[in-house]
């Protein structure tokens, strides 16, 4: 017998065992399960909730390379060190910084997961697969990992067990770990120094041969916020040779993981157009009120509110949430017309909060959570608009 | 037996698990998320509300029979305010701060509705030292969650208990602040007392199923 049959007999033997959905889970990740439809359907797509997830997480796993490669390189830059981007040195120094956080995120998630299914005796989940993919690549690299362990605990828990598990939070579950993290410990996630390694301060001393003069680690968005000039290219900002969280710097890998999820029919292309346009709404508002001279250099908006609006696409968190967040199946909006409008005001809403709101300079996070509060009384509308207009139809077809 | 029959220590023990008026009720949440973020703050509300609804209870409980129902609410109103009034000067006189720390929190005890709600659900119906007791057991539930709440909100929070560094200095990096512990800015937050009744609430209906409401 080969091994796929000894792991069904062995599966078989244990049935009653309360471990038993820790073995399933790690079982089906590798093999079909061996479960027969009894009633219903017969024929299933092959694409299962585990599939799906895999194709997300392999839609990541550019960017995260990439944000290895990038945290090297920014850290060297802020140093005073010049090394190629593509360099070894760089992918080292990534390497050791970002693997801890992704090996937290795992562990701890999971193991939180593995608790709750065996508490409540059902299979493990695979929710997990990608929100603990996406974890590491939305923080700061120098965040210590137990806060990392801390927030991922509270946003399993709080953001999705507490609701039934996957399919059932409000929340996307990652942007809650996220957004925990930035009210918790707001010194480590906001500010001019976090984003890149060893320019803080508080973990300087761990960085050989680093003269505080040399290190400058600011984003983008920090230097806007205070009305500085921005020190990077467009090109810079597309391709992502910018400080910022692990993964989100590069524009031009999120759109291709993008356009992979819109091809493999994962990620839904109405949420991702819709943010765009939203965001370039308010962008050619801000534009406007600018041009219009409303707002004079005087303005502490001045610098962010003048920014080209499609600038806006390219730095910050912005695409990175687009993508991957905003399109989170379980917590977006779920009829067509509902994505749009979904879709519209989380870009909408997160380039007024990047403006009006330095001191929350990733708008993006707080507009997508609390557009996913929304989500399900924009479909509640959607749903009652068109049952409202098929009565109508019906009564002017009886009458 | 002792002090208390059996029926009437019941008015005392039932609101302090079972029928909790926080917990269970989810009455007086607004002063459970707004003044929790120290201990000693809870502890002092709770002295306030143990005072106010104790008092409170006798004193309607004593003019049921006088107050014409159609005007009840106002006559209700008359005594929690005079009450809170006493608790505000008191706290006043003789804890300025934190009676800056509660500040109009105090006031609006008034308007706290496990009060109303005794009020109205026992101290209308029942004889004065029952109703003392319900006072007493209601004001002691809220107290217990109060309590609950705010130490682990200044714990985590502040990293102090009633004004104590218990984990140690946080800036000359004493105790566990020495090994890279944070305090956590997010439990100060009202969002995070919300939670953290929630919290509450799922561990008492798990730990008691019968609690958990069919809908």
């Amino acid at each position: 017998m080969g091994l796929k049959q000894n792991l069904h007999k062995f599966k078989e033997q244990n049935k009653d065992k309360k471990w038993l959905p820790a073995f399933s889970a790690i079982h089906t990740f590798l093999y079909t399960p061996n479960e027969t439809t009894h009633s219903g359907g017969h024929v299933r797509g092959a694409d299962d909730l585990k599939r799906t997830m895999n194709m997300v997480v392999l839609a990541l796993v550019p960017c995260l390379i990439f944000g290895m490669f990038n945290t090297g390189f920014q850290h060297y830059a802020a140093i005073g060190e010049s090394v190629d981007f593509l360099s070894m040195d760089a992918f080292l120094v990534g390497l050791t910084k970002v693997l801890p956080l992704v090996i937290v995120s795992y562990v701890v998630g999971l193991g939180v997961e593995f608790i709750f299914a065996i508490i409540k005796g059902h299979e493990v989940e695979e929710g997990y697969l990608v929100t603990g993919m996406l974890v590491p690549l939305i923080v700061p690299v120098d965040i210590p990992l137990w806060m990392l362990a801390v927030a991922v605990i509270f946003g399993v828990v709080i953001g999705k067990e507490v609701f039934g598990g996957t399919g059932m939070n409000i929340l996307n579950p990652a942007l809650t770990i996220r957004a925990f993290l930035f009210f918790a410990y707001p010194t480590w996630m906001s500010g001019d120094k976090v984003w890149v390694h060893g320019a803080d301060p508080r973990v300087q001393n761990l960085v050989e041969g680093a003269t505080p003069d040399a290190i400058s680690g600011e984003t983008i968005m920090g230097a806007l916020a205070q009305g500085k000039e921005m020190a990077y290219t467009v090109s810079d900002m597309f391709f992502g040779f910018i400080p910022g969280s692990v993964g989100e710097t590069s524009t031009l890998l999120i759109l291709l993981a993008g356009l992979f999820l819109i091809f493999t029919k994962i990620g839904s292309w109405r949420i991702m157009l819709s943010s765009v346009v939203g965001a370039l709404v308010m962008g050619l508002i801000f534009n406007g009120v600018v041009s219009a001279g409303w707002i004079t250099e005087t303005s502490k908006f001045y610098s962010l509110m003048s920014t080209e609006f499609w600038h806006h696409l390219l730095i910050g968190g912005f695409a990175f949430g687009v993508v991957f967040m905003a399109t989170d199946p379980v917590t977006a909006s779920q009829t067509t017309k509902g994505k749009w409008i979904y879709g519209f005001l989380i870009g909408f809403i997160s380039i007024m909060i990047r403006v009006f709101n330095p001191a929350y300079p990733e708008g993006v996070m707080l507009a997508i959570l609390l557009m996913n509060v929304f989500a399900p009384t924009i479909d509640h509308y959607v749903v009652q608009g068109n049952v409202k207009r098929r009565l109508k139809r019906l009564k002017a077809k009886t009458a | 037996m002792g002090l208390l029959s059996k029926k009437d220590a019941k008015l005392i023990t039932d609101p302090l698990a079972d029928n909790n008026p926080i917990t269970l009720q989810v009455l007086g949440i607004c002063s459970a998320l707004a003044i929790t973020a120290e201990l000693k703050a809870s502890i002092v509300m709770s002295v306030a509300v143990l005072f106010v609804l104790g008092l409170g209870n006798v004193v309607i409980s004593l003019m049921r029979n006088i107050i014409p129902s159609k005007i009840r609410i106002i006559v209700q109103l008359i005594v929690v305010a005079t009450l809170v009034i006493i608790v505000d000067l008191v706290l006043k006189a003789f804890a300025y701060e934190l009676s800056k720390t509660l500040s109009v929190f105090v006031g609006l005890i008034i308007t706290n509705c496990i009060i109303m709600g005794r009020f109205e659900a026992f101290a209308l119906a029942n004889g004065p030292w029952k109703s003392f007791l319900d006072g007493i057991g209601n004001s002691l539930g809220y107290a217990v969650i109060l309590i609950i709440i705010g130490f682990f909100r200044e714990l985590l929070g502040s990293g102090t208990l009633l004004g104590f560094k218990v984990l140690g200095d946080p800036i000359e990096k004493t105790g566990v602040y020495a090994f890279g512990y944070e305090n956590n800015g997010f439990m100060l937050l009202a969002p995070m007392a919300l939670i953290t009744v929630g919290i509450i609430i799922w561990v008492q209906r798990y730990k008691n199923q019968d609690l958990i409401e069919e809908n």
